[in-house]
Order: C-alpha cells, then structure tokens, then sequence
C-alpha cells in the first residue's frame, strides 16, 4: 500500500543525487579539462566547480529536497 | 610574542563563555544527555552540527593544505560539504523517525543482534578516538604557537573545559556551548579573510575576490597566481599531480566517511522531527559552506602573500648593504622560523632567500621550507593585520577544535553507558544509574583524549591517521546504516559480515601503506589509502548483500520497523 510514497521519494532522491554527482565527480573531476576552457570571472570554470560551485549547489538540492519531499508526502497521505 | 595580549584576551573570554553556558544547561535526564531531549530547533542544530563538524583540521589545516596542493586541495572541499547531500537525504532523516539515542542503537535494533550492536560500537569508539586524537593536538598547537604555554599544558586546560560541558550537560550542554564556538570560530575565520581580500583584490567578499583580478591590474588573482608559481618552478595552482582516479576516490572516501561518521549523525537525533533531521542538515551545510567556500580563497590569497614577501628577500637584516630597494625578510618569518614553522637553508650563500619548485627555470635550489599550518595561523601577521586578528585566530582555533573533541566525546561515552551497559551487560539499570554511568563514561573519555593528544603530538602522525576515520566510517558504518534503511531483506548475518569486511579490509590497507613502509606502486586501482574507503565501502556493500541473500530474511517485525522509519510521522 505504501509503494506509491516510497517509489515517488525514491525517484526524486535518485534525480537529486544524479545532480550532486554532475557537479562534483563530474563537474568538478572527470569533466574539468573540458570545463577548463570557459571561465568564470577569472577562474577556470572545472577548477571553480571543484572549489566553490558544487557546494553551493549542494546547499541547494538539500533545500529542494526538504521542499520536494513534503509535496510527496503530501499527495500521497491517504497513503501514509 | 607582542600580540600575544589580544590571545590571551580572546581566549580567556571565550572560555568563560563556554563554562557560563554548560552550567546553566545541566542535563537532567538520559534523553537531555544523549539527545537534549529532541528538542532542538532545526536552525540551532543546524550550527551545533557545523562547530560539531569543523574541527582543529578545517579551521587551522584546511587552508594551508589547499594553499599547497592548489587544485588538489578540492578533494577536501568537495569531500566534506558533498557528505552532508548523503546524510540529508539517505540517513539522518530515517534515523532521526527510528528515534532511538546513538548509531549502534540503529544497528542492534535492526539486525535485532547483540553482536552487531557491539561491533557498530567498536566501530563507532575506534573512529571517535583517531578523529579525537587531531583535535587535541590542535589545541597543543594553538596554546603554544600563540600563549607561550606548553603543549601539554594547553591541552590539560582544554581538557578541563570539555569536562564542565561535555559531563554536566551532555548534549544538552554540548549542543548551546557549539552554538557559541560556531560564531567564535566563522568570525575567527572569516575577519581575516575579507581584509586580506580587500588588500590583494579590492574585493570585500573573499567569495568574489577569489575570482578577480589583482587589485590596480587587469590580470586575474588566479593566473597572476599560476604564472608566479610556474616561474619558480612549482606546479601550476589550477592543476595537480593526482591521478584522477585517486583523486575521485579520495573525494567519494571523504562524502561517504561524513555521513557515516556517528558524532555527526548523532546531532540529528536531538531535533523534533524526521523532517526537521532534513531542514537542519540543510543549515548545517549553510554554515559549513560559509566557512568551506571562504577556505580556498583565503589558501591562494596566502599562497601569493608568501610568495611575494619571503621570495627573493634578504635574510640577513644587519649588511651594510642595506637601501630602500632591497626586499628585507618580513619580520614574522623570523618569529615563526624560532618555533620551527619556516626554515631558511642559504645553499648558495648569497644572503638571498630562494623559494623554488622542484623545476626552476633558472636553476636554483630551494632554501626555504614551510609547515602548511602557519597559513592560517601566521596569515594575519604575513598580510599586516592589526594585532587583535591574530588574537581572535587562536581563540577561532582552539572553538573548532573544542566543539569537535566535544561532539566525538559524546559519541564515545554514549556507547560505553548506553550500548554496553543498560543494552548489553546490565539490561535493567535504571536511568538515574544510567545518566551516572553517562557522566563516567564521558570523563574518563575526556582523560583518554587527552592522552592521546599529549601522547600523539609527540610521535606527530596526527595527519595519517585521520584517513582512518574517514575510511573506516565509509567502509564501516555507511553500509549497513545505507542498507537498513533501503534494503528490508537485508538480515543480521550480512550486516555483521558487512561491517567487519569493511572494518578490516581498509584497516589493514592503511596500516600497510601508512606504517609498514607500503609504496606507492602497489596501490590497489592505483588508490591511495586516504581514498580506499570508497572502494572497500562496494566490498562492504556487496558482501552484506550476498550474505544476506544466502541467508535467512529477517523477521516481519524488523521488516514492519524499516517499513516504519521510512515514512515520516507528521508533528
């Protein structure tokens, strides 16, 4: 009966983490020669990701989780 | 040292606050010691857990390591703020709806074993007192680097202050005492920060002067940078000598080991709710970023300041030589080189102060060696700073090293008083007795730690072992944590073997590598032993799900429990 919540959460938490790999493994290491070509502000863009972007980023998907995860909850309640 | 003042004056009243704190919050109860009694608003714990979290290492290394290691330094950055993603969203809020008082609580319950309990709790000690042992050394470093006191002595006073907090009031105390060494310590860290930006890029924010130019110049902080350490022969700041490989396993060793380390995840057991577990992970890492994102700019910025004042100085100050356009050597290095944390060797006796990398294009020979804490230590007096920055530094340091042992004291005491004694060896004390035995425990954890800090900062291997706990906590814990919450069929037998491949598999690695003299090229995958814990973390994993599968499934009502945790009761 409760598969509906936990598959919701578990999609959401999946897509969530793919984000959190994109940014630092990817991003910031397996990535980073590419990104290295553009830069930000006068930084490149692989090495920022790796010092500064993907923790912000970071800070971000914990806030939309908390968000998400209370419209999961939400939906379905007659559920749970 | 002249400024030494404004040490003592910093220090002297952020102590007082810190014991003012732990009286007035007492713990009353076994649920206000372990837990302060669920009732922590998300934000304040949010803080608790970023003092909790930052410790002697993030504070006075961090920094310095990333000054040297330039791009190399991320591992740390990405590795310790990328854990708290883990936490929020596979383990603290579960573990906060199971609701229970420590990690080898979680463990005995769902896999309904003694046994396992018992080995989440050799785990959880065998992590706590590795960590606990570099925290303790940092406040040696901090009390005789700044106050003129021994080390030891240092050390026996900061002892004494984690006694009145950490005895009296448990968590409860714990917890309001990290909120005060939290603003101690970002203060600390960041005052400097934003002066030194403003110097070098005109830029108030370190954030944004991280990625400016030179102030009065059209050429970027980073590339002035890289091109300054090209010329001398060192490798460029952007790049490293790290494989990949090594690289992304240290950084996945790092996130994983953080949400598996027990006195982080225990401070998302004294919020109300599951949900509040969440939020308050949420802020933790907002504090942690505002110190983490401030650590790269203030290492490059120090990098540059370095550079620029020690290289090519003039050592001796006394020549007749002596006129307007000769670099002198700056006066802290002189301080600092009578403490042992800079040294100048003038190979080519030219009286000149050569700092080269190993591949100098004109040739020379490196005649200055630095320790890469003196980068946040010294930071305030290589960029002229006035004299009560270095002052607040030191009281900085010796926050984050204090709220840490704390956090890993609680973790420690909590094990021996709850784990061992009222759920394994004396089932019905009760929980007057129990809190008794609490306080107990946590001072004569206190004394242990203390030992080990004395004891450790003699033989200085400090640094190694940290990559002890943070293999052992991703190859350890995580797993069978990770596993309990979403894997049902996962069973006693599995989570047993789980944990003990983890333990032992990355235990052995390091020590190998670390002690008996293990060389590079026999690196498994070609892995360091600080990133092994992520590739004995999947051994871990896979044993205890083959094991499992072999095995019989767990009883319904333990598959009722994850059922159960999985959802979170609304308050």
């Amino acid at each position: 009966m409760k598969k509906n919540y936990w598959n919701a959460s578990l999609r959401l938490t999946l897509g969530l983490l793919s984000i959190w790999f994109l940014v630092s493994f990817g991003a910031g290491i397996l990535f980073r020669d590419f990104l290295d070509k553009y830069n930000i502000g006068g930084a490149p863009l692989g090495f920022w990701f790796a010092q500064q972007g993907s923790i912000y980023i970071f800070v971000i998907l914990i806030f939309y989780y908390c968000f998400a995860i209370r419209r999961i909850e939400e939906k379905y309640k007659d559920e749970v | 040292m002249e400024n030494s003042f404004w040490s003592y004056f910093f220090v002297i009243i952020t102590f007082g606050l810190y014991i003012v704190i732990a009286v007035r919050s007492r713990a009353n109860s076994t649920g206000d010691f372990y837990v302060a009694g669920h009732d922590v608003h998300p934000v304040v714990n949010g803080m608790a857990t970023a003092a909790d979290w930052m410790s002697a290492a993030s504070f006075l290394s961090m920094a310095g390591l990333i000054a040297f290691l330039g791009y190399g330094g991320s591992v740390y950055l990405m590795g310790w703020t990328g854990g708290y993603v883990l936490l929020a969203l596979l383990l603290a809020p579960f573990l906060r709806e199971f609701g229970k008082f420590t990690v080898p609580d979680f463990v005995g319950d769902r896999y309904y074993s003694s046994f396992a309990r018992i080995v989440a709790v050799v785990c959880a000690i065998f992590i706590s007192f590795t960590y606990i042992a570099g925290q303790m050394k940092g406040v040696g470093v901090a009390f005789s680097a700044f106050l003129g006191v021994p080390s030891t002595i240092g050390i026996l006073i900061g002892m004494i202050v984690v006694f009145f907090y950490a005895v009296l009031g448990g968590m409860k105390g714990i917890t309001y005492t990290q909120v005060a060494q939290y603003c101690v310590l970002i203060f600390a860290y960041t005052v400097p920060a934003i002066f030194i930006s403003i110097i070098i890029t005109n830029n108030p924010i370190p954030q944004l002067g991280f990625i400016s130019n030179m102030s009065g110049s059209d050429i970027s902080m980073l590339t002035k940078l890289d091109n300054l350490l090209t010329d001398l022969g060192f490798l460029e700041y952007t790049q490293t000598s790290k494989s990949m490989i090594d690289t992304f396993c240290i950084t996945a060793a790092l996130m994983f080991g953080t949400a598996g380390l027990p006195h982080v995840i225990i401070r998302f057991f004294t919020v109300k709710s599951a949900h509040a577990a969440r939020v308050s992970a949420g802020w933790a890492l907002v504090f942690i970023a505002l110190l983490y994102t401030v650590a790269p700019a203030v290492g490059s910025f120090a990098r540059l300041n370095f550079i620029n004042t020690v290289n090519d100085a003039q050592y001796d100050n006394n020549t007749s030589e002596n006129s307007a356009d000769i670099k002198m050597v700056p006066e802290w290095f002189k301080n600092w080189e009578q403490m042992g944390y800079v040294s100048f060797k003038d190979l080519n006796n030219d009286g000149i102060m050569q700092y080269r990398g190993p591949n100098a294009p004109d040739g020379l020979q490196n005649e200055v060696e630095v320790n890469r804490d003196i980068f946040v230590l010294a930071n305030p007096e290589i960029a002229q700073l006035p004299d009560w920055v270095a002052g607040l530094v030191v009281a900085g340091g010796l926050a984050a090293a204090l709220s840490t042992a704390a956090g890993l004291l609680m973790v420690i005491s909590s094990a021996v008083s709850h784990d061992l004694c009222r759920k394994t060896l004396f089932k019905n004390i009760d929980d007057k007795s129990e809190l008794f035995v609490a306080r107990l425990s946590a001072a004569g954890a206190v004394f242990a730690a203390g030992l080990l800090g004395i004891y450790a900062s003699q033989l200085g291997f400090v640094a190694q072992v940290v990559a002890f706990a943070f293999g052992l906590a991703a190859s350890s814990l995580f797993p069978v944590i990770f596993l309990g919450i979403f894997w049902k069929r996962m069973n006693k037998e599995g989570a047993i073997v789980s944990m003990l491949v983890g333990l032992v598999s990355t235990f052995s690695y390091i020590v190998y590598f670390k002690f008996l003299g293990g060389t590079q090229d026999q690196w498994f995958l070609g892995v360091s032993p600080e990133g092994i814990g992520f590739v004995f973390m999947w051994l871990a994993l896979i044993s205890g799900i083959l094991v499992s599968s072999l095995t019989k499934e767990p009883p319904d009502e333990i598959k009722e429990l994850v059922e159960k945790i999985r959802i979170s009761r609304r308050t």
